[in-house]
């Protein structure tokens, strides 16, 4: 049997024991996760260090933190989001029980990734556990050094319920080989299609969080200083290594030179004149990914930065002018610290430009203007969308974070990573009284008998407005006897 | 051909037609009227394909179709309306709120067994949601095939929904096609063909698939009333319904008076002769015929095993003393075979249900709470009905789908709505108060870092509903701080 079997029987093994059932258990499990990341938090911030060049105040502020008001919600809300969800009858069940009870699925493969290994491989495994399942996480081997600090969650989780399985791609393929109740996988589209094809095989159901190309609309009528700072700071956090980083700019012409400008201003004012000696300025993950990012810039003008060094895996912050539909850059997700301008006459063109390509998993539109934004959210589709700001949807927990069609299905965060990881269960509890009200339903059919079906099926009943309604008629009716006992003299 | 037509329909999709809820609803309005309009023309095809009356048509399609539709139409603004969401510190001067979406070219295969109520219930919420459609029903249930292909043009906006009619290879040419969401109803063996098939185009899917639904009767019940409905719930549409109580668990003392109920039901619903009964239907074709026949092979049957080749007719049968190796209980059985599987109490019913794959309904007769609870607390399945069977099906607001093998996905109603739309995470801001952003902007100093930790801390006891002006102290507090480190 080799290791991934292994580890997906254990969990197996350990889930049917129903351990993993009690509310108790996943919040102490989730206490010890969040130990994890607190005492565990030199060797995180050392591994990203080594992995992406991230500062230890880059890693608390962009993955660390995020997860921990992952786990505290969590925690807090368990006991809400796991209980029965009781739903509105109809005559006929308006004396029975009739509830959604969450349940959980099983076990969970994670599949992280290696730009935010900490945040995309450990929050999903939050909803994993706050749903009851036994999960198998799988971080990437790209980020090597923090796979291998993963390798210690064994000692703060339930080691059996929660395994952790690193290794390549043909640990991977072996993975998916197995069967799961649920794939969560984050990555990209084209390993996306493989990870369903597995799936499909035993029937799983799939969240899949990939990436494409999300654009960015400036509005000539913009703060265009303002509408820069947060580009600038979107598109080179991370090297530019977001799935949800603004991957292209689209703005007038006559706008062009006045962006490139800010932008430049913003570069200097956060990385300095030297960004490679910058603490705050990341690195390419690879040579492989280096090579890539350098490639598409073929072709294209550069109108800030262009330089690197493939020794240090470093490209300066980047921005591209006059970029066309037909360049390198624009055929594939940059996934690096290159912006490119892609000037167009107005939103009618932007929106066009933007709906003859893949959806994205975000998108941008600075504008000052209600109507531009409201335009471009409804004739346009994306994850998700956000006017006037990059990235920061993210950290809403109660917006659902996921993408539509070739950049993603499903999605997670706060109570949809519960939901998501859960199977919801419709309940329907009546008792074997009331047998004559079935007479209707039973042959021999005649129109009287469907008569009656058709009313007690098609009439939805709401107690809780009846209750209300009774409520307000009782306090009603106690306001008039006080005003008449006591009030009247 | 098939490619012709969902590019056509994208076309048309993308023309902004379907999006005004005016469009939406007067294409259900539509839908409405055909189902009204035209109920003797389904009920002659249902009859020529399944024998079914025009009592069985109405209880067990028409009227959920008709539910629907009324639902969808009175409730549509309210669901596709955006909706706010709670915020964090940082945003709380934002507007954040989650805006349903259609998907776009929607590719909905029906089955045979309920015809009408595969695909237009699904239908009802892509129209609903604002999408286009291709609708494809099953060729086992020809003439209903047939009608709704002349009757749906007729009624709906015949670029929008689009109704492909064939076979095998015409909807295998279909699955090699682009959708935005494929909704399949049928087997579990098919449903991992057309999982496949979506993946390739990371199609997001709904898979209503079957399994063999447990039936669990307690000892302690009332047996004579457990009967009548699992009865009803079995011998409707002949066994053919994706939730019929596939087999009964019990104990072996209580197993003779469970055939003698049965019997007795058996006797007043269908009388003496089921076969010349107005009310009982006919198994689809005989290779289904065929197939549910063998599965009698090594069984005991305890009440009926009659059939009639030429007539696709199986008489409504239980077989006793089943045994779990047993053919029978190696598939879903899709006919009027009720087979017995005795069991020593409920701990081996509930070991029983485990050991085999998630089942698309399960059914627990019991006046015992403790009994009901174990059982719901220590299985699992797409929905379970207590005290009866099929039920929660008639329910719109209970979500309606399997898990694993029996399915992902679910629809009804508002789910139907949801499932086949788009949520799409929406955050307006405005250019004012950048200076609050200075905390996430490098330099990344010790300073700026405790600002954040800070707002974290705040969005804590945010999430424990804290009111507006606390909110806003709060804010104003950490611009304090920010012109303080200036």
């Amino acid at each position: 049997m080799s290791r991934e079997q292994q580890a997906v029987q254990q969990a197996r093994k350990a889930f049917l024991t129903a351990r993993s059932k009690p509310l108790d258990y996943r919040i102490k499990q989730l206490q010890n996760l969040k130990r994890f990341i607190k005492e565990k938090t030199t060797d995180i911030t050392n591994a990203m260090r080594k992995d992406l060049h991230k500062t230890a105040n880059a890693t608390q502020l962009f993955e660390i933190l995020g997860l921990e008001g992952e786990i505290n919600l969590a925690v807090s809300k368990l006991a809400e989001w796991a209980a029965p969800r009781p739903v509105n009858k109809n005559l006929l069940t308006i004396a029975d029980d009739v509830y959604i009870q969450p349940e959980p699925l099983g076990v969970v493969l994670i599949i992280g990734a290696w730009n935010y290994p900490i945040a995309v491989t450990l929050q999903p495994l939050v909803g994993a556990i706050a749903a009851g399942n036994a999960a198998v996480v799988k971080p990437s081997e790209v980020s090597s050094h923090t796979a291998k600090v993963m390798e210690l969650l064994p000692l703060y989780l339930d080691p059996e319920m929660y395994q952790v399985v690193t290794g390549g791609v043909p640990e991977t393929q072996e993975l998916l080989k197995q069967r799961f109740d649920h794939i969560f996988y984050t990555g990209n589209s084209t390993v996306g299609k493989l990870v369903m094809e597995a799936a499909a095989r035993h029937l799983t159901p799939v969240t899949l969080e990939l990436g494409g190309k999300s654009p960015c609309y400036i509005d000539k009528n913009c703060d265009i200083r303002i509408a820069c700072r947060r580009i600038t700071w979107g598109k080179y956090m991370n090297c530019g290594q977001t799935c949800i980083a603004p991957d292209y700019i689209l703005c007038e012409s006559s706008i062009q030179d006045k962006v490139i400008n800010e932008i430049q201003k913003c570069i200097q004012e956060f990385y300095t004149n030297d960004p490679k000696s910058f603490a705050d300025y990341g690195r390419i993950i690879n040579q492989r990914h280096f090579k890539r990012i350098m490639a598409l810039v073929e072709g294209s003008t550069v109108a800030i930065g262009g330089d690197s060094d493939e020794s240090e895996c470093y490209i300066a912050p980047t921005v591209l002018r006059d970029v066309t539909s037909g360049s390198k850059v624009m055929q594939e997700e940059i996934f690096g610290p290159v912006l490119p301008i892609i000037t167009i006459n107005g939103l009618k063109e932007a929106i066009e430009f933007i709906n003859e390509r893949e959806k994205p998993l975000a998108l941008y539109v600075f504008s000052p203007s209600k109507k531009v934004i409201k335009q471009m959210i409804s004739e346009t589709s994306s994850g998700a969308i956000v006017a006037n700001d990059c990235l920061v949807h993210f950290t809403i927990s109660d917006l659902p974070f996921g993408g539509i069609g070739n950049s993603g299905t499903g999605c997670y965060h706060g109570k949809y990573s519960f939901d998501q990881l859960s199977h919801l269960r419709s309940c329907l509890i009546k008792k074997l009284n009331m047998e004559g009200v079935n007479q209707m339903r039973y042959p021999p059919h005649t129109t009287e008998k469907l008569r009656w079906a058709r009313i007690l099926l098609l009439k939805q009943v709401n107690l809780a407005r009846w209750r209300q309604v009774a409520q307000v008629a009782v306090l009603a009716a106690l306001a008039a006897f006080v005003v008449q006992r006591f009030l009247r003299r | 051909m098939e490619k012709q037509v969902v590019d056509d329909l994208r076309e048309v999709f993308q023309s902004g037609r379907s999006r005004p809820l005016q469009y939406r609803k007067q294409q259900l309005r539509a839908l409405l009227r055909l189902i009204t309009e035209r109920q003797a023309d389904i009920e002659q095809a249902l009859k020529q394909d399944l024998n079914r009356n025009t009592y069985n048509t109405s209880l067990f399609e028409l009227i959920s179709i008709e539910n629907d539709i009324k639902l969808a139409e009175s409730d549509i603004a309210d669901w596709a309306a955006p909706q706010p969401v709670k915020k964090n510190l940082n945003s709380a001067l934002d507007d954040a709120y989650i805006k349903p979406e259609p998907l776009g070219v929607v590719l909905i295969i029906g089955t045979w067994n309920y015809p009408w109520a595969m695909i237009l219930q699904p239908l009802v919420g892509a129209i609903a949601a604002g999408n286009a459609a291709v609708v494809k029903p099953s060729e086992l249930s020809e003439h209903s095939a047939r009608l709704m292909k002349e009757l749906l043009p007729l009624y709906l906006d015949k670029e929008m929904y689009q109704v492909v009619t064939g076979g095998v290879p015409e909807t295998q040419e279909l699955l090699k096609q682009r959708f935005d969401h494929i909704f399949y109803t049928g087997s579990s063996m098919v449903g991992k063909l057309v999982m496949e098939a979506a993946a390739r185009h990371l199609t997001p899917v709904t898979l209503e698939l079957g399994g063999k639904s447990p039936c669990y009767i307690d000892k302690n019940c009332d047996i004579a009333v457990a009967c009548r409905r699992i009865t009803w719930g079995k011998f409707a549409n002949c066994g053919q319904t994706c939730i019929a109580p596939d087999y009964i668990l019990c104990e072996p003392s209580i197993q003779d008076r469970i055939v003698e109920e049965i019997q007795k039901t058996l006797l007043e619903f269908y009388q003496k002769d089921p076969k010349s009964s107005p009310d009982y239907c006919r198994i689809i074709n005989t290779r289904h015929f065929d197939r549910i026949l063998a599965l009698m092979n090594e069984c005991t049957v305890a009440l009926g095993g009659e059939s009639d080749h030429s007539q696709c007719y199986i008489a409504p049968t239980v077989l006793r003393d089943v045994l779990p190796h047993f053919k029978i209980m190696q598939e879903e059985i899709f006919g009027p075979l009720l087979p017995i599987v005795t069991v020593n109490g409920l701990s081996e019913a509930i070991n029983f249900i485990n050991t085999r794959e998630k089942p698309l309904a399960l059914y627990v007769f019991s006046s015992n709470k403790t009994v009901i609870k174990r059982m719901l607390t220590e299985t699992t399945s797409g929905g379970v009905t207590v005290n009866d069977v099929l039920m929660h099906y008639t329910l719109d607001t209970l979500p309606f789908g399997g898990v694993g093998n029996s399915g992902m996905g679910r629809y009804h109603g508002r789910h139907t709505f949801n499932q086949l739309s788009h949520h799409r995470a929406c955050l307006i801001k405005s250019f004012a108060m950048e200076s609050l952003n200075d905390a996430r902007y490098p330099p990344l100093t010790a300073a700026r870092l405790h600002k954040a930790n800070c707002a974290a801390i705040g969005d804590a006891s945010l999430k424990q509903h804290i009111p507006l002006p606390t909110l806003l102290f709060f804010k104003v507090f950490s611009l304090k701080n920010h012109f303080k480190s200036i």
